[in-house]
């Protein structure tokens, strides 16, 4: 197998006296997409800026595409594309320009630049707003021009902060559907998010962070059926019922969890579970079932919900 | 490496220029237009009435005026754009991260911006010499001979600016700078008059601000007067603010970005 693009060992960020990222161990392979799955505050955009050879690292040992990001900075950037969580383009400039800019930051002459702003203008939809400037375009528009920004030097590995934060779900689908494209032309992408779907649809693999540290690995799949049953029921019941209904259900579920606003039941059989719910005199106001997914694998793992 | 880096990002900041260019080109040709007007004629009158030349080496309270206020035009754009510009691309819009995830370093970003700035003052001081002469306060060969000491006067601003701006928290930071050290050092500078008429204790402390150096060399080449400071001196000087103003900008910038 061939070596793999990012390598991180114990690696390590404080600023100042606080950990953001305490000692985690992570290897990206050629062509894959891998994810950071984690709640706000969980270190993955710490990562994400020490992989990008911006951010110097506090502790470890960190390889990225062969290279020393603290010996070896602008190689590394030189192959790499970033989608960094805050869109950072020239509100000033248009489409085109921005484009046009960041292709010569990069040092590619004038005549590459010219044509691969077509294709990526055509990549992201947004051929026709090529003049418009940045200020009158939509937080979509602004995420694919991010995107094709980031392309603009054909990296080898494309690193995507919360790529659809703040989207709306047609957005954000419109962008998975442009991840997906890159990653079957080869490119290797790491994501990260706190959107358990997101994960899902782009991450081949992924580990889950909380507080600095890694707390899972694997592929979205191995990681439900690793720690959680495969399936859920879901009870909304009224706030008096609540406390008495947790008490009936004790030992009902292979494992329940109790949230604020509702009662979710792990179950391999969602159906004996329900006729078990009624058995015990329990009368929820409604009720669903779903799949496990990997916002159950982190309750699971942190006692918290990934989004609050 | 084709092209260094610096000049890419000059490149950057003049594409960006270009769509604002137009306020800026206005207020550039007008403000020395208004200055002139007001002080160097209104106000010159009374003075050159009262003086008969007398205090100011026989020259018109206009000529006076005119080349020292094109060193003081020169530190207010340097300052100018190395101040709300620099903010903005730290913190408002954070371009600067953006350069910085490309191969281009803070050395270069720092010193192509300071290079753009260098261009900008050789605009915006042209295009004073050239209100200037149309004035009559000196003739436009000899006014253009001024050009390169208001350049480095506003690059002795521009640097250590940067490192200043790089510091802050926000603009508060920005608003006292030209409100307690840029508008003061316009006003004492030796600009209006003769620093020998500041009283005896605050002489030296006009000595030693940039703008009196660049004030100096600017009246004494577009003029041909002899300047109180020997001109190496004020040159040496200027040059001085200027590169140890850009290693501090470098050091600072890399301080608060790279993190
Ligand atoms: N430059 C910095 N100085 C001090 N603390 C920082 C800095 N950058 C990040 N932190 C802290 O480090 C921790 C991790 O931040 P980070 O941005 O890596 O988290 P994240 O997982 O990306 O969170 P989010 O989902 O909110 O983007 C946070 O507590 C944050 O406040
Ligand atoms: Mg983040």
């Amino acid at each position: 197998m061939r070596s793999p693009l990012v390598t991180a060992r114990a690696l390590t960020k404080r600023f100042g006296e606080f950990t953001a990222v305490d000692g985690i161990d992570f290897d990206v392979h050629q062509g894959e997409a891998f994810g950071f799955l984690g709640p706000n505050g969980a270190g993955k955009s710490s990562t994400m800026r020490m992989i990008g050879a911006v951010s110097p690292i506090s502790g470890g040992t960190l390889t990225v595409l062969g290279l020393d990001p603290a010996a070896d900075g602008p190689a590394i950037r030189a192959r790499l594309g970033v989608v960094p969580q805050e869109d950072n383009l020239d509100q000033e400039l248009t489409v085109w320009e921005n484009l046009y800019i960041y292709g010569r930051y990069f040092d590619l002459p004038r005549r590459v630049i010219l044509e691969r702003i077509d294709e990526l203008l055509e990549f992201a939809q947004l051929t026709e707003r090529r003049n418009d400037t940045v200020e009158h375009l939509s937080g979509g528009m602004k995420r694919r021009l991010t995107i094709a920004r980031g392309l603009i030097n054909q990296p080898d590995l494309l690193l995507l902060d919360e790529p659809t934060t703040g989207l709306d779900p047609q957005a954000r689908h419109a962008l998975w559907d442009r991840l997906y494209r890159l990653k079957q032309r080869g490119v290797t992408l790491i994501v990260t998010t706190h959107y358990m779907d997101e994960a899902e649809q782009l991450c081949d693999r992924l580990v889950i962070m909380d507080k600095g540290r890694i707390v899972a690995e694997g592929s979205p799949r191995d990681l439900i059926a690793r720690y959680s049953p495969r399936e859920v029921v879901e009870l909304r019941l009224a706030p008096d019922d609540h406390d008495r209904a947790v008490a009936s259900l004790d030992g009902l579920a292979r494992r329940i969890e109790v949230l604020p606003d509702r009662i979710l039941l792990y179950t391999d059989d969602a159906e004996a579970t329900i006729g078990d719910v009624f058995e015990r005199g329990v009368e929820p106001e409604s009720m669903l079932t779903r799949r496990s997914t990997l916002e159950d694998v982190f309750l699971r793992l942190t006692g918290r919900r990934l989004v609050d | 490496m084709r092209t260094p880096a610096f000049v890419r990002v000059l490149e950057g900041e003049a594409r960006v220029y270009r769509r604002v260019w137009r306020g800026s080109v206005i207020s550039t040709f007008l403000n020395p237009v208004l200055f002139l007007a007001a002080m160097g004629l209104g106000l010159g009158r009374l003075v050159d009435e009262r003086t008969a030349g007398v205090g100011l080496d026989g020259l018109t309270y206009l000529a006076f005026l005119a080349p020292g206020l094109l060193a003081a035009t020169a530190m207010q754009t340097g300052a100018g754009d190395s101040s709300w510009p620099v903010m903005a691309g730290i913190k408002w819009r954070k371009t600067y991260d953006a350069v910085l995830a490309t191969p281009v370093g803070v050395a270069s970003l720092t010193v192509g911006h300071l290079a753009w700035v260098g261009i900008r003052l050789v605009f915006v001081s042209v295009a004073f010499v050239l209100v200037m002469a149309a004035f009559g306060a000196v003739g436009l060969a000899a006014g253009l001979t001024a050009v390169p000491a208001a350049v480095l006067t506003g690059l002795a601003f521009a640097a250590p600016m940067v490192a200043y701006t790089a510091g802050l928290k926000g603009e508060q930071g920005l608003t006292s700078m030209f409100r307690f050290g840029i508008v003061p050092l316009f006003l004492f500078s030796g600009t209006f008059f003769p620093v020998s008429q500041l009283p005896d204790w605050l002489e030296p402390l006009a000595w030693v601000t940039p703008l009196w150096h660049g004030v100096e060399l600017s009246r004494s080449t577009a003029l041909g007067t002899v300047p109180v400071p020997p001109p190496w001196l004020s040159v040496a000087y200027l040059a001085s603010w200027t590169v140890g103003g850009t290693w501090l900008a470098v050091v600072r910038m890399r301080r608060r970005l790279v993190t």
